[in-house]
């Protein structure tokens, strides 16, 4: 009954937050979730060992769990695994009255990624959304001119280098459903953005205007890019299609501009700008026109915005004292911005809750995970000495 | 997304799980209320990203480029004519770096006198190019800080234009803030690196 209460106050809060989607319930996201003030589910975790009950335990923590006793525990899952294989049952309730929800076995891959997907079964059985532990990252590795692009596992582990030239790159970004990346790469001594296909490695010169050439993003279709050229004389945003023609310019101002990002509906590009030489984000049709202000009440020098995949959301860098991952609604209508962590260069899982940024530890960047609602964060296995600029495959 | 822990959401649950059902065959076998056993068989993810060896590079370095781009007022577009040019080894203008104020690509004073230096060389040495380097500290977003250094770069490109230099002759580069002269963590190591270097480039064939 408490938890009816609790869902009561919950759905008082949304009437107060307005203009979310009240009829349809299963929609609704609580205004509490995304002040990082969400308790997470607690779960007990048993019978599993070594890199099986590391990998679960990993997973479900930057999914909104928390690893409990039994008695503690609203669920439970058991299990073990030998021979080659995991297995695994999900129940529910507490102790003495449970119902198992599923018991599976997994077998094939190795028991790293057997894990992953039991983790995945357990995130959509208990909340219906698809989990993100068999998903992957791009980032970049190493500095200046030691730098190399890589991929790995969401978690940092299984990385692979994926380019080998011995010189700065930057920002990579995934293809939406496709093996592929483009990324920035001084090979040729400008920065250029190039194209790779990670199945076959082939990869070609994208953008190679004079200046700068960076932070590719790809529509979520697909079908076009955009990216920061200077070609104008100035850092400006433009958009392409996917085979580098069409090119537009979309912002001519004398300002610096970047790191843009997509909304989901493929209709907007958000980015950084300047108004009165202080930092800001915008919004811009695709098909260009007047560029819309995207307030980040409460928290200075935005930059870096990422759209989350259901619409809802803009996560960004803020920096104040220190560089700080803080979150806005898309369409902001004045409602504060909400500081989470300290970190930068925040990326949305394709789940539109957990988040990969960059915590800086001495010198070096640590890529770090960061479950929205609940604030719980834990850092990805490192690959480099100093991993950074995360993007999601998504 | 987080659905209330309780027999509402379990409802709710159940529903967006059978919606999901075509896309995910594994998961819902047996449904809530029944024990059974099933297994899924995981493909290996993808082995390989295709890098290491088999990269293949033959025809890729060319690609589309050109020149343009309609500058805000006041700012020339860049020409991409000296991008190729090799950088002259005596590096003369080594000693007329320019320094920024933190977060500001605006040129100071106090470093007109650098620039008027550069501007006077490149008019004796007629036909010679030059890229202006822009550089950040580190006090600011890696792809935030590699648009502040290109701005960095401009700002003095537009001085030397306005002084009377060759617009087609003068190109700008960013690393951002990956290329630090010092690494410390003060203000006197951060002041350093918000810099611009100067790198003259010989035209092909000059000796």
């Amino acid at each position: 009954m408490n938890r009816m209460k609790k869902f009561i106050i919950n759905l008082a809060l949304i009437g107060f937050a307005g203009r979310l989607l009240a009829q349809e319930e299963i929609k609704i996201i609580k205004p509490a979730d995304f002040l990082g003030m969400t308790p997470p589910t607690p779960i007990a975790i048993t019978g599993f060992t070594g890199e099986v009950d590391a990998a679960l335990k990993f997973d479900l923590t930057v999914m909104g769990f928390t690893n409990v006793t039994p008695e503690a525990a609203q669920y439970l899952l058991s299990g073990g695994g030998g021979g080659g294989e995991v297995h695994g049952q999900l129940s529910f309730g507490g102790t003495g009255k449970r119902t198992t929800l599923f018991n599976k076995s997994y077998r094939g891959a190795d028991m790293r990624a057997q894990a992953h997907r039991l983790s995945d079964d357990v995130v959509l059985k208990i909340t219906g959304v698809n989990g993100i532990a068999e998903t992957r990252i791009a980032f970049k590795g190493g500095k200046g001119r030691a730098s190399e692009i890589y991929v790995a596992d969401y978690d940092g582990h299984n990385p692979s280098t994926v380019t080998h030239d011995s010189t700065d790159v930057a920002a990579p970004c995934w293809v939406p459903g496709h093996f592929a990346l483009y990324y920035t790469s001084y090979k040729l001594g400008n920065p250029d953005i190039f194209f790779q296909d990670l199945g076959s490695g082939q990869r070609h010169n994208f953008a190679h205007y004079p200046g700068l050439n960076t932070s590719a993003a790809v529509s979520p279709d697909g079908k076009k890019v955009a990216m920061i050229l200077s070609k104008s004389g100035s850092p400006d945003l433009y958009v392409c299609d996917a085979d580098g023609k069409n090119l537009k310019q979309l912002t001519k101002t004398p300002e610096d501009e970047s790191s843009p990002c997509w909304s989901p509906d493929g209709q907007w590009i958000c980015y950084c700008s300047r108004i009165n030489e202080r930092r800001a984000l915008y919004k811009i049709s695709v098909n260009g026109g007047s560029s819309v202000h995207i307030p980040t009440t409460g928290v200075s020098n935005p930059s870096e915005p990422d759209w989350s995949p259901d619409g809802k959301w803009i996560v960004f860098t803020s920096q104040m004292r220190d560089f700080e991952i803080c979150v806005v609604p898309a369409q902001g209508q004045g409602v504060p911005a909400t500081p989470l962590v300290s970190g930068e260069d925040p990326c949305w899982a394709p789940n539109s809750r957990t988040v990969i940024f960059v915590r800086r530890n001495g010198g070096n960047r640590v890529l770090s995970l960061l479950d929205v609602p609940t604030k719980q964060t834990k850092d990805a296995s490192r690959v480099s000495g100093s991993d950074s600029q995360p993007s999601w495959a998504r | 997304m987080t659905l209330p822990k309780n027999n509402n959401a379990m409802k709710l649950t159940k529903i967006f799980n059978l919606m999901m059902l075509g896309a995910s065959l594994t998961i819902l076998a047996g449904g809530c209320r029944k024990s059974t056993l099933n297994t899924t068989h995981i493909k290996n993810p993808a082995d390989s990203v295709g890098g290491g060896t088999g990269l293949n590079d033959q025809d890729p370095l060319k690609g589309k480029g050109g020149t343009g781009g309609e500058g805000a007022n006041g700012i020339t577009p860049l020409s991409g004519k000296v991008d190729d040019w090799p950088v002259d080894p005596s590096d003369p203008l080594h000693a007329e770096t320019i320094h920024f104020d933190y977060d500001k690509s605006a040129i100071r004073s106090s470093e007109q006198s650098h620039l008027d230096n550069v501007a006077s060389y490149l008019k004796s040495h007629a036909g010679v190019g030059l890229r202006v380097e822009g550089n950040c500290d580190e006090r600011g977003t890696e792809e935030y800080n590699r648009s502040l250094g290109e701005r960095r770069a401009a700002a003095a490109r537009e001085y030397l234009i306005r002084a009377g230099c060759d617009a087609t002759l003068i190109t700008t580069r960013s690393y951002g803030l990956d290329h630090p002269v010092d690494t410390g963590k003060s203000e006197a190591a951060h002041a350093k690196n918000r810099r611009d270097d100067f790198v003259v480039l010989l035209p092909p064939g000059a000796k």
